[in-house]
């Protein structure tokens, strides 16, 4: 019970910090350098993103094990994961706008962002070729949900000041934007020994 | 007629590799231009995979185009991505298994590329089948073109030696450097740092251009 618990903690600190989606693994990159312009926005875009996550992850998981595996039909798992996160998307876009429309209308151009994004893709691929089980992919999904969170606030609080900075002609913009991810990315390389899985 | 119509392709084709680049103009699709590009060999594999990903999937939906209702397009389209994604995935597979083993994740990502989705959507399923095809053979050129030179300097640099497919299952490995290279450029920070110089060099290149452009002879 205990190792249970030590391992769904290392799983989140793992996603989070060491395996960062943004910065090691390099997944939403079009969706980091597009919303983190302003810190309120990458806020919304943070919060809509775990929860969408979890979901998909859980709902990807049980469709995974209970349909794909007895069937033997894996190899079709891409379509099936975008199937099931195009859906979700479309679901929870209705669902939003009648029961909170206050909340539709903050989050809801996310949402639509989010159906293109390759991270909500590569939560359910990673989680099932490692062979997580339920608990464990749920965590996985959280941990790389904070990640993407931290990544984006960092990102974003950097990006806020830059609008100030005297940046050469040629490097405006994007391509400052990469410099400074890189900057990141080495500083993050530091937690590259913190745990081993 | 014949000439005017083989212009118009070569533009096409012409403009996803300079005007409309996917990843150093439009800033998409950038995930793998970072994540696959420690070494020439791979870059050079997933430009392909995704040239051929875009032009299947351009001659599909423009050969569907007339029979897919406006309302489910997107749905259909992204069917359309991922039966191609997945095909090339299983050939990656069988063909090039050492490769697929580091790029795998990254190619079965191509579905999620906006770049794809959107040229169906503003291209292909308004266009017939041959300037369908010409467009996504121009970007997806533009896309190999782009992670060739990005992976050509991180190899180059990051390695100090470049390694060339020869075939499906050789390759050529040259070194130039001897010496310690910089180690960061194949590390994570610096894909980032290439991509971002090289973008920056590109503005520069354009602006240059067009500046040329305005105060030309006339």
């Amino acid at each position: 019970m205990n190792s249970e618990f030590t391992k769904l903690l290392e799983i989140i600190i793992s996603a989070s910090l060491i395996n960062n989606f943004v910065f090691t693994r390099f997944l939403g990159l079009c969706i980091f350098f597009g919303v983190s312009k302003k810190m309120e926005t990458a806020v919304g875009m943070s919060i809509t993103f775990t929860a969408v996550m979890m979901i998909s992850a859980a709902i990807s998981w049980v469709i995974y094990n209970a349909v794909l595996v007895p069937l033997e039909i894996t190899f079709l798992e891409i379509i099936v994961f975008i199937g099931i996160i195009a859906g979700l998307v479309q679901v929870s876009d209705t669902i939003m706008r009648k029961v909170s429309p206050g909340l539709y209308y903050k989050l809801g151009i996310y949402l639509a962002l989010i159906s293109t994004n390759c991270i909500i893709l590569a939560v359910p691929l990673i989680s099932v070729g490692e062979k997580y089980s339920f608990i464990q992919t749920l965590a996985f999904a959280l941990g790389s949900g904070l990640g993407f969170a931290l990544a984006l606030i960092i990102m974003a609080s950097i990006r806020e000041k830059l609008e100030l900075a005297d940046v050469p002609a040629p490097f405006k913009g994007l391509p400052m934007a990469f410099i400074i991810t890189s900057l990141i990315a080495l500083a993050f390389t530091g937690f590259s020994g913190l745990i081993t899985l | 007629m014949s000439t005017s119509s083989n212009t118009n392709l070569g533009e096409l084709i012409l403009n996803g590799i300079v005007k409309e680049n996917t990843i150093f103009k439009l800033a998409l699709s950038l995930c793998p231009s970072i994540a696959v590009t420690n070494s020439l060999k791979n870059g050079i594999y997933m430009g392909f995979a995704v040239l051929f990903v875009q032009v299947m999937v351009n001659i599909t939906i423009s050969l569907m185009r007339n029979i897919i209702q406006a309302k489910v397009r997107l749905p259909i389209f992204m069917l359309v991505i991922s039966g191609w994604v997945t095909v090339t995935q299983l050939l990656m597979a069988a063909f090039v298994p050492d490769v697929y083993a580091k790029v795998g994740l990254y190619i079965a990502l191509i579905v999620a590329f906006a770049s794809i989705l959107a040229r169906a959507e503003m291209f292909a399923s308004k266009n017939s089948i041959l300037p369908s095809m010409a467009d996504g053979l121009g970007m997806g050129i533009g896309f190999l073109f782009a992670l060739t030179t990005i992976s050509f300097f991180r190899e180059l640099i990051g390695k100090g030696s470049l390694t060339v497919p020869t075939g499906l299952a050789t390759q050529h490995v040259f070194t130039f450097i001897n010496t310690k290279p910089l180690l960061i450029m194949i590390l994570p920070a610096g894909g980032f740092l290439a991509v971002g110089v090289l973008m920056a060099l590109f503005n520069w290149i354009n602006a240059r251009y067009a500046a040329k452009a305005a105060h030309g002879p006339h």
